[in-house]
């Protein structure tokens, strides 16, 4: 069978682009996908967001022809799927639903195996292919490999479901609310680990939710769709929050967009302070030094390892009577520097001193960060973020006039023939 | 004669005739399995074929076992042809029915997942929803098989093989020296074939139902 190059199966990711895509069922007034144009760039994640029964899993169905267009077109690479054979189509294009789809009758090894069977791959190479997907997708394949579905969670089918829908490597992968089934501490694991398998290997996703905070986690872009699928805005969730297209986008978006914009940043990206420390093993004299010279109220006490320990305040040695073990207060809670600045706020707010120590991957010391950091730091997040929506706006309103002036021009061009 | 002396007099005759029915039955049973699953299937995705085939099979169990051989005889005869076609007919409606009903019963999501990963029609038949239908039609399939048996018994009337013969030799004269041997012997006969062959079920279901939908504690029944 030949296949068009840009949908084989190997290739990274492949564009998917929806032209004027439109679904009317017989017998009913209003098409439930209304004229759809929409374009997905090769290796993105883009996150169709909107009210439940506004036609975005019709659109998802469309691009691996479970739906036929009733108008329009749907290209994958650059091909019309409407040309291609259904069959193979699907084979290529990764497909999870909410309810997994596993088949009960078939062990996970088997359901893993199925797409690369039905591609003809040799036996010891979808042997290897299994255990890599369980590997990928978190599930020990020696454990794993043998059980049925039923034997199963609702968080480990779900991974399993992503694991069979990736196993012939295919270039697109369609995931119709594939966690809206599992319960949210599960689903914030899922969406973790759908961000890192794709770090690692760069599909271009097509994701369906009516979460807009998963959209906002998971989408390199958004398209917020009204009924009947119409776009109300299409572009990065940092531009849906801080510059929202009209009202239906905002009411969507929720209030909070400063919130929110907290959890897309992470501490290692902001300015860390740095926070006069000093170790276990110092000199007493030099604490006190450092204490009296220090301009802030405390000093950092560090252990051994490096590690954050104590806050030791002026005044505390000498309430301790100079005795280091028993000065000061134990330091509590600290954030990794890769979590969000959402994650760091919550720690801040919980500590009653409004501080809170950021470590490094092995828990070492790497500042310190406070209320006020964060404040600033989402005020020039969010100005930035209004700059830059301005000026793609600018942008793309110079577009349009240039196309429309191009446009006008060749009209002309055609009546003087 | 004792009745044991008569099974040691005769236990050849009863054994040819043991193995005729037995023989019989699972020749029916074989081609009803055949004509329900692929009525079943070929019925199961129209609605009204659907239920067409499940009213049929109702009616047709509800007619005696005895008038359908009697109404056949004058079309193809006495003895085996009218006892293997009205065996098939009475086994093949439990079996259509089963399908029909089992394979409407396979998950919609499970269907449409298999349309989504690449599988064409035959192969979500064969791999997706034939298996997971296939508990409640082999439960027919054993159901069947046990009536069936009871059905070959009567066919003796119209000549027919089996260890009916041994219970209507029995019944025609009631008043010879072996009556009460022969119905014995036919009878018991029957029920430890009919026993046999759900052992042998049984062990079909081990075999071919996945541990991933059977249910706990061995087939349905």
């Amino acid at each position: 069978m030949s296949e068009p190059a840009g949908l084989q199966s190997g290739t990274t990711a492949a564009t998917v682009e929806l032209e004027q895509l439109t679904k009317r069922y017989p017998g009913s007034p209003q098409p439930v996908v209304d004229n759809v144009t929409l374009t997905i760039r090769a290796g993105e994640t883009a996150v169709l967001v909107g009210p439940s029964g506004c036609g975005k899993s019709t659109i998802l169905k469309m691009i691996n022809r479970l739906v036929e267009p009733t108008g329009g077109r749907v290209r994958v690479g650059g091909e019309d799927v409407g040309a291609m054979d259904p069959v193979g189509l699907r084979r290529r294009i990764g497909y999870v639903t909410r309810a997994s789809g596993l088949f009960p009758h078939m062990t996970v090894a088997q359901n893993i195996a199925l797409v690369p069977e039905m591609s003809g791959w040799p036996r010891a190479r979808i042997r290897a292919r299994v255990e890599e997907m369980l590997d990928l997708v978190g599930l020990d394949p020696v454990e794993f490999r043998d059980r049925h579905p039923r034997g199963l969670s609702g968080g480990q089918r779900q991974r399993v479901a992503v694991a069979r829908a990736l196993a012939a490597d295919p270039p697109v992968l369609l995931m119709d609310e594939p966690f809206g089934a599992v319960d949210p501490v599960t689903r914030d694991h899922l969406q973790g680990e759908l961000i890192r398998v794709q770090g690692e290997l760069h599909k271009t996703i097509v994701f369906v939710t009516h979460d807009f905070d998963e959209a906002i986690r998971l989408g390199d872009r958004i398209a917020v769709l009204r009924e009947r699928s119409h776009i109300a805005q299409y572009d990065t969730p940092e531009s849906i929050l801080t510059n929202p297209a009209d009202d239906f986008v905002s009411g969507f978006a929720g209030g909070g967009a400063a919130l929110k914009r907290l959890s897309l940043t992470r501490v290692r990206e902001v300015d860390i302070a740095a926070y006069p420390t000093l170790t276990v093993d110092d000199p007493l004299q030099e604490i006190f030094n450092k204490l009296r010279a220090s301009v802030t109220n405390e000093i950092l006490l560090l252990d051994q390892r490096g590690r954050p320990y104590k806050w030791l305040r002026r005044g505390d040695l000498m309430r301790a009577k100079g005795s280091l073990a028993r000065a000061g207060t134990l330091v509590n809670d600290t954030v990794p520097r890769d979590a969000t600045l959402r994650d760091a706020l919550e720690a801040v707010l919980t500590d009653s001193a409004g501080r809170v120590a950021v470590t490094g991957r092995r828990g070492e010391y790497a500042g310190v960060v406070d209320v006020e950091t964060l404040m600033n730091t989402v005020h020039e997040l969010l100005e930035a973020d209004r700059l830059e929506a301005m000026e793609t706006r600018h942008a793309l309103e110079e577009m349009r006039a240039t196309q429309t002036h191009a446009e006008q021009e060749g009209e002309g061009g055609g009546q003087m023939t | 004669m004792s009745f044991w002396e008569y099974l040691g007099d005769r236990h050849q005759q009863l054994l040819t005739d043991a193995g005729e029915q037995a023989g019989i039955v699972f020749l029916s049973m074989v081609m009803a399995t055949l004509l329900g699953v692929l009525t079943g299937l070929v019925t199961c995705r129209s609605e009204r074929a659907g239920s067409l085939a499940t009213t049929a099979s109702s009616a047709v169990l509800a007619l005696p076992a005895l008038a359908v051989i009697g109404l056949l005889v004058p079309v193809v005869g006495l003895g085996t042809a009218p006892t293997v076609i009205a065996l098939t007919l009475f086994g093949l409606m439990p079996v259509m029915r089963s399908t029909v009903v089992g394979l409407r019963a396979v998950d919609p999501s499970l269907v449409e997942a298999a349309t989504g990963i690449g599988m064409s029609r035959p192969m979500r038949l064969a791999r997706v929803e034939l298996p997971l239908a296939w508990p409640p039609i082999l439960t027919a399939i054993r159901v069947s098989t046990r009536m069936l048996m009871g059905i070959a018994a009567i066919a003796a009337y119209a000549s027919g093989p089996g260890l009916g013969k041994e219970i209507f030799r029995g019944l025609a004269f009631p008043d010879g020296e072996n009556a009460l041997n022969e119905v014995l012997a036919g009878t018991l006969g029957i029920i430890i074939l009919t026993l046999l062959f759900d052992v042998v079920y049984v062990l079909v279901g081990r075999l071919t139902i996945s541990g991933g939908i059977r249910a706990p504690g061995g087939t349905r029944v």
